[in-house]
């Protein structure tokens, strides 16, 4: 990938030198959308559902503060889940059930939107999902789950790795968004760090607002696509001026994108506001390959019931809302979401009606591209780790098979060692 | 023509920008006063200046300006008290101990904030701007993270000691870091028993801190100088040395054998021309020019003049810098305005040069980790990267509406706190320049000006067009409100990020 997705090979034999002699002076965002919308052609491309590699997308949702894993996939068929869990077990009959292989395991009754999911072969719900001498703490497994490195859980993320490895010296541009105030670990490489922010009106340059008269200087100042021609290449100032310019495109885009009317309604919680933005973005036809939104609160220890209902209505709502504005838009093929948390929660339920920090916990993906259903093997509820789940399968698995099938990516440079990638996908992608 | 040798610039040749660079590179530039007084004085004294600092007074830091026993380990009896409750489970003792130790975590994570303002405001308020600079590029480069060590007290007492010997003998500083509480803990080192020696302090000290990845050593020889490291720990805020800990056996290093101990393996370590390469070649990067890709032809015969020195030395390092700061090399064209600022660079540089009021330390703080350089915080033992890994397109817009922040009180994205209204007084920049007969400023001298004093080299053509139609449509008279409306253009510039 990197700046030949701009123009690949195809794109040059098909359309000739005319359009690559601009490609020179032309910042590489332009370039990908005027193809995209001059050349029907390429847009027929990249809406098939098979998706070129270069075109696929991952979206990362991450759950904040430990979700109870327990009460999202539900062992109702388990006697012990309900003897460790006297008042917060969800009733059997509540469960919305797996039923066929996966007799006896069921999703929490908020989570409609995943279950219509699963009913469509859209969801692959991986069960047990953890790391050897899981680390309790919300910082430090965060950090784990980010750096994909449980030994030494600092330094670079593993989807800035993978930017970093799949370029070299000058980072990519927008190729990896976060919403959110602060750009989340996994995203930071050595070179490329991602874009960050909370709402796409806060991406743009506050000077604007002090008087009508200083939008044109600035324009000037930094759109200066015609003094490309005349900086040297190479050197740090065509770097700051290609990406000044870049900055002005992608701000403007992003606010475009995110004020068009969405072809389905979001549901008005935080998630279904995030992943509203990040459908309208790649429908836009954003160049970028990672989006990344959170979502936090999981921290249950006390009251958790309500707590813990609500933001399982907010995930399978805006999930659901976001695979049906991607089908809508015919890119549901090339998108891949993903959703996580830095550990599961205790077996049993504590004194305060919530639970405690855990360990293991069930990894949502979604798209026409996973191998649909109930995947791997729920850990047992009695053969524990200190009161904990004992994990079934390694998270460092499955970013293996998101890198090596979906990214089409080297996992053993990004992960900095050799994980059998998980089977999560359908046998054509 | 970038020349390889240390020779040092022409007397003469030393005007405006080559004065603006050396205060930007050595420090975090100045004012147009500042600016103007060091080409009065001419190179060989404003370098002197620069780096024999010592007789500027500053303001003394005192060991009790932070408190030192907010994380201390639990006393022998809070031990005894801990596990008595967990084997009699005593819930509600055991919770009334976790509570202390949260209430502590809280206490020292507020102070490792304090410790964040106050060293940024002792950058933007020191008078000798390269002690500051040079702590900064220590603490990148023997980087040691607050949120792996969690005590704030040893992140201040690892600061002292980079300020300490920020212009001193940086071998004397090798045996200090291995005897520093912070770096200690970093590295795990603490706990690195001859039993089972922990190679992590090992490792680092050679491949990031003296000799650079594979340059002259060997898997061997960090298995090995890690047995010699053992027992280097500390208890409290103080370095201990636990013989009890420590391998007094053979060990072989470098191909040498004998009972080596921390203090020998790090003088074997500076024993090697490639320490001195490493170390050279890391100041080149940070002070002179740090574009991405190998560094060959003139630049890197510099270099290895420059480790010549720096070993006729015997590792002082003001000399060395001195050398660095006169000479023609450390001029040339290529190097003036070829770095990207880091964001404490930009931030400290903008107070300074501008003289902005700062509204609230809390805010550039913030905007530091915003834009990738949380100090106390660095992603990694690697330190930060630097360069061109800055700027992407949203730390572009946090660069410039910081800038825009500091000279109009108006509040940038993504902060907490409030917008507020500016006192800047942006006219006492132009203080040198003469009034008309009508009593006003001339508004293409003042332009001209401008673009003169904010940015590092002549500026591109159409950036003066822009300013003057700027200023047309705004009336022309220069005042107050224009001028800090043309800072807003001038900081809001590409070529604004480099120094």
């Amino acid at each position: 990938m990197c700046n030949d997705h701009a123009y690949t090979r195809r794109a040059f034999l098909q359309k000739g030198l005319t359009m690559i002699s601009t490609a020179a002076t032309v910042p590489y965002f332009i370039q990908s959308s005027a193809y995209g919308m001059t050349n029907p052609f390429d847009l027929l491309e990249t809406s098939s559902i098979a998706g070129k590699p270069q075109d696929r997308i991952l979206v990362v949702v991450q759950l904040g503060g430990g979700n109870d894993g327990l009460n999202t996939v539900i062992p109702f068929g388990d006697d012990n889940y309900y003897r460790a869990r006297p008042q917060l077990g969800i009733q059997a009959n509540n469960v919305l059930r797996f039923g066929g292989k996966a007799d006896g395991l069921g999703l929490h009754p908020n989570l409609r939107g995943l279950k219509e999911l699963h009913d469509e072969g859209l969801l692959a719900t991986v069960q047990g999902v953890g790391y050897p001498n899981p680390n309790r703490s919300h910082f430090t497994s965060m950090d784990i789950w980010h750096t994909a490195n449980p030994q030494q859980p600092s330094g670079n993320g593993w989807i800035g790795r993978y930017f970093d490895n799949t370029c070299n010296g000058t980072p990519e541009p927008n190729a990896e968004i976060a919403i959110g105030r602060e750009a989340p670990k996994a995203m930071m490489g050595e070179i490329n760090k991602p874009v960050s922010f909370e709402t796409a009106d806060l991406f743009r340059w506050i000077g604007e607002d002090l008087h009508k008269s200083m939008a044109k200087p600035y324009e000037e100042i930094n759109r200066g696509g015609e003094e490309l021609a005349g900086v040297k290449e190479g050197t740090q100032m065509e770097f700051l001026t290609r990406t000044a310019l870049n900055a002005q495109i992608a701000s403007d885009q992003i606010r475009n994108a995110v004020r068009i009317q969405p072809l389905v309604e979001y549901p008005r919680n935080q998630l279904g506001q995030q992943l509203q933005m990040v459908g309208s973005m790649i429908r836009a036809e954003l160049p970028t390959r990672v989006y990344y939104v959170t979502i936090s609160g999981f921290d249950t220890h006390a009251g958790q019931a309500n707590t813990h209902a609500n933001l399982m209505t907010q995930i399978g709502s805006a999930i659901l809302a976001f695979q049906k504005d991607l089908k809508a838009q015919g890119n549901d093929g090339r998108v891949l979401t993903m959703t996580f948390s830095e550990f599961g929660r205790r077996v049993k339920q504590n004194a305060s009606q919530g639970t405690d920090h855990g360990t293991a916990a069930p990894m949502f993906l979604a798209g026409p591209m996973v191998r649909p259903g109930v995947l791997g093997n729920h850990p047992s509820l009695t053969d524990l780790d200190q009161g904990d789940l004992k994990f079934t399968a390694d998270f460092r698995c499955i970013y293996a098979a998101i890198l090596e099938s979906w990214l089409k990516a080297d996992s053993r440079k990004v992960l900095k060692g050799a994980f059998k990638p998980a089977v999560i996908f359908n046998k054509q992608v | 023509m970038l020349t390889a040798s240390l020779k040092p610039l022409k007397a003469d040749a030393f005007g405006h920008w080559e004065a603006n660079h050396l205060l930007r590179r050595a420090g975090f530039g100045g004012t147009p006063d500042q600016v103007r007084l060091l080409v009065e004085w001419g190179l060989d004294r404003s370098v002197d200046y620069l780096v024999n600092y010592r007789e500027i007074t500053t303001e003394a830091i005192k060991a009790d300006d932070f408190r030192g026993d907010i994380m201390q380990p639990p006393s022998p009896e809070e031990r005894l008290a801990y596990r008595n409750a967990q084997q009699s489970q005593d819930e509600v003792t055991l919770e009334k101990i976790r509570r202390l130790r949260q209430d502590r975590q809280r206490q020292d994570r507020q102070q490792v904030r304090a410790l964040q303002q106050w060293w940024l405001k002792r950058m933007i308020e020191t008078p000798r701007p390269l002690e500051e600079k040079m702590t900064l590029f220590l603490h990148g480069h023997f980087a040691t993270g607050y949120r792996t060590i969690e005590n704030s007290y040893h992140m201040f007492l690892q600061n002292q000691t980079f300020r300490k010997h920020a212009v001193g003998n940086f071998a004397e500083l090798c045996f200090q870091i291995i005897r520093d509480p912070a770096m200690l803990a970093y590295l795990d080192n603490n706990e690195s028993h001859k039993r089972l020696p922990n190679e992590n302090l090992a490792r680092e000290l050679m491949e990031l801190f003296t000799l650079g990845e594979g340059n002259g050593y060997t898997e061997s020889d960090i298995k090995e100088g890690a047995k010699a490291l053992t027992g280097y720990s500390f208890e409290g805020n103080e370095f201990l040395f636990r013989e009890d800990f420590h391998d007094e056996g053979q060990k072989v290093i470098f191909g040498k054998r004998g009972t080596f101990n921390g203090d020998d393996f790090v003088r074997m370590i500076l024993g090697k021309p490639q320490c001195s390469e490493f170390i050279s070649l890391k100041l080149y990067r940070f002070f002179v020019n740090d574009l991405p890709g190998p560094i060959e032809g003139p630049t890197r015969a510099f270099v290895v003049n420059l480790a010549k020195e720096m070993r006729q030395n015997k590792y002082e390092l003001a000399p060395v810098l001195e050398t660095l700061f006169r000479s023609e090399h450390f001029y040339d064209e290529e190097n003036v305005a070829a770095e990207i600022k880091s964001p404490v660079q930009l931030t400290v540089e903008a107070v300074r040069s501008l003289k902005t009021p700062i509204v609230d330390l809390n805010i550039l703080v913030d905007a530091l980790g915003l834009m990738g350089q949380d100090i106390f915080f660095p992603p990694s033992v690697k330190g930060w990267v630097g360069g061109r890994s800055w700027i992407n397109t949203s730390t572009l817009f946090v660069r410039q509406n910081l800038l825009t922040h500091l000279l109009t009180g108006r509040l940038p994205s993504g902060f907490r706190g409030s917008s507020t209204r500016s006192q800047y007084d942006a006219m006492h920049l132009l203080s040198h320049l003469t009034k008309g007969g009508d009593g006003e400023y001339a508004l293409d001298e003042t332009v001209n000006f401008l673009l003169k004093s904010c940015l590092g080299a002549n500026p591109l053509e159409p950036r003066r067009e822009t300013l003057m139609a700027f200023a047309k449509d705004n009336g022309g008279r220069v005042n107050n409100e224009l001028v800090i409306g043309m800072l807003c253009l001038i900081t809001a510039m590409p070529e604004y990020q480099l120094c």
